[in-house]
């Protein structure tokens, strides 16, 4: 694996605190995301690693604390917004556009690559269909990589759930993003699966020079895959660091057995 | 035995009626496919660009306007109108419910029809007004085949022409378009179309905008039909067995539900009501509607309903 570049922060989070009412989803969380890297999140269920995820797109506003995304602090951003800077996303349930092929699930990521005014678009003229076909050439080649040929036309809902996980993973590719952000890739997939997940996650990051951060509970994925890893546990951040070091802090492990703070 | 002439009259005349029902399940049909909401407040649409367009254009005659300054005017105050209405629906009563149920949105569409149909008649006044904008005479064809010919009406022509084109350019536009694209990703999921950088607040505005200018141009047509009046809300009411019949999220059938209504009906009443009594043309459409729900519960075009358990 490539050797991320340490000076390149990519992703700055800055003592993010987030209350749901009473309760502390995340408190005073700090870390960064370097570029280049993957960075696992981990910890156990209700740890807040989901909420972390939405407040880095946008989905929630922190109460306390900023988000820093290439240089760029900002408290408050809309989802659009974290998506026009480059941050992509894949979510725990498929969030699929269900009624649609699969194919234009992937198309939908390139709306915002995408140029021409609505006019030229619906005469397919001109400039807009060189645009069109030319995003679909993107396209077919995210499809070619994700293996998912033979599915392209099928509307999403009839695929196996493995599947629709890989389309997902399309749909956020085909938005060539800076930063992807990947909430439990390989939930509920079998062995099989979770090596070709593991397989497109290491691709991505090494072909496209993608930087990921993802979610994930099974720990020899997470040991395989990542460079570094931060750890939370009630939403605070309970160590950061390579995949060893993190192995070996008993405060993680006293976390996942569940010993009483 | 039943005339061939008087047949083809009451079809042809039937289906140019479907063709405007059409014109107003289309407004529905809009909102469902990019919202995935029932929009209750089509009908209340409808009569507010009605009334928008023709107070105006009572005006701008009254002050000695040309005519086709006046109409062109006119239906450009409408389109303002319904841009602010959609505007001031995304605003303040979807925008605020995005991630919400479906059932949630439905509801908060139910008071924008209150609010709509009050501040319409409240601004633009309760009568009825005449609209005159395509002809309303009729053309007798076919005379030498058919004594008396078969009846046309031009208004429904008029009509006719003008949903095909509509339904043409709003096939291309969800097909063919990233916005089109975008409206279906918003329907099916919230979430996900934000976070693939769809800004919901956007698509929301324009699809209530295509739904306002759709009801305008149904008020266009039925307002010349029957005047622009409150009854043209109830319009929405026909619609219902329309969608049921084509589908809630199909353009296509829309217009076909629309013209399996208006034909289905007017046969019903010439031909079958004097058996039974007549008064069919009331309730024809619903038993219609009824029989699909039962063997095609998405409607002759909806989209097939796919459940993984």
């Amino acid at each position: 694996m490539r050797a991320p570049d340490r000076n390149k922060i990519l992703l700055q989070v800055e003592g993010v605190s987030l209350a749901f009412g009473g309760v502390k989803a995340l408190t005073n969380v700090s870390f960064d995301i370097i570029k280049g890297e993957i960075r696992a999140i981990i910890g156990p269920n209700g740890a807040g690693k989901t909420s972390m995820l939405n407040v880095i797109n946008g989905f929630y506003h922190p109460d306390h604390g900023a988000i820093a995304f290439k240089g760029l602090t900002r408290a408050r951003m809309q989802p659009f917004e974290a998506s026009r800077g480059g941050i992509a996303r894949t979510f725990q349930n498929v969030a699929l556009f269900k009624g649609m092929s699969a194919l234009d699930n992937i198309m939908a990521g390139r709306t915002l690559k995408m140029r021409r005014g609505l006019v030229w678009q619906m005469l397919r003229y001109g400039p807009a269909l060189a645009e069109e076909i030319e995003h679909r050439h993107r396209v077919e080649e995210i499809i070619d990589f994700l293996e998912i040929e033979a599915i392209r036309k099928v509307p999403v809902a009839r695929l196996p759930y493995g599947l629709q996980k890989r389309v997902e993973l399309g749909r956020a590719l085909a938005m060539e993003p800076d930063l992807l952000l990947l909430d439990e890739p390989m939930a509920g997939m079998n062995l099989e699966e979770k090596e070709d997940m593991s397989r497109f996650i290491i691709d991505v990051n090494l072909h496209y020079g993608t930087t990921i951060a993802l979610i994930e509970h099974d720990m020899a994925v997470v040991m395989d895959l990542s460079d570094r890893v931060v750890v939370l546990d009630h939403g605070v951040k309970i160590a950061d660091g390579t995949p060893d070091e993190v192995k070996r802090n008993k405060g993680v492990v006293d976390a996942y057995l569940g010993v009483p703070h | 035995m039943i005339a061939l002439g008087q047949f083809l009259e009451v079809l042809i005349g039937g289906l140019m009626t479907g063709v405007l029902y059409s014109l107003v399940a289309l407004g529905f049909v809009l909102i469902f496919k990019a919202s995935g909401v029932f929009n209750f407040a089509q009908g209340a649409m409808v009569l507010l660009a009605g009334l928008a367009l023709v107070r105006s254009l009572d005006l701008l005659v009254a002050r000695d306007f040309a005519l086709w300054v006046a109409i062109i005017l006119g239906i450009g105050f409408a389109a303002v109108v319904m841009a602010i209405t959609a505007w001031l629906i995304e605003r303040f009563a979807v925008g605020p419910l995005v991630n919400q149920d479906g059932l949630t949105l439905f509801m908060s569409t139910i008071g924008v029809t209150f609010v709509l149909e009050g501040a319409a008649q409240m601004i633009f006044g309760s009568d009825v007004y005449p609209l005159r904008l395509f002809p309303t005479d009729v053309w007798l064809l076919f005379e030498s085949h058919f004594p008396g010919g078969i009846l046309v009406s031009k208004l429904d022509v008029w009509g006719a022409l003008i949903a095909g084109i509509l339904v043409a350019g709003l096939a291309i536009f969800f097909q063919g378009t990233k916005t089109g694209r975008a409206l279906r990703a918003v329907a099916d999921d919230h979430l996900a179309a934000q976070s693939v950088g769809i800004p919901i607040s956007w698509i929301w505005f324009v699809v209530w905008l295509a739904a306002g200018l759709v009801a305008l141009v149904a008020a266009t047509v039925w307002g010349t039909k029957l005047g622009v009046q409150f009854s043209i809300t109830f319009l929405a009411l026909k619609a219902l067995p329309v969608l049921i019949i084509g589908g809630l999220t199909s353009v296509p059938g829309a217009i076909v539900g629309g013209l399996i209504v208006g034909a289905g009906e007017k046969i019903a009443e010439v031909f079958l009501g004097p058996h039974i009594g007549g008064g069919i043309e009331y309730w024809f459409a619903y038993v219609l509607a009824l029989a699909v729900l039962l063997v095609r519960p998405q409607g002759l075009f909806g989209e097939r309903i796919i459940e993984r358990i």
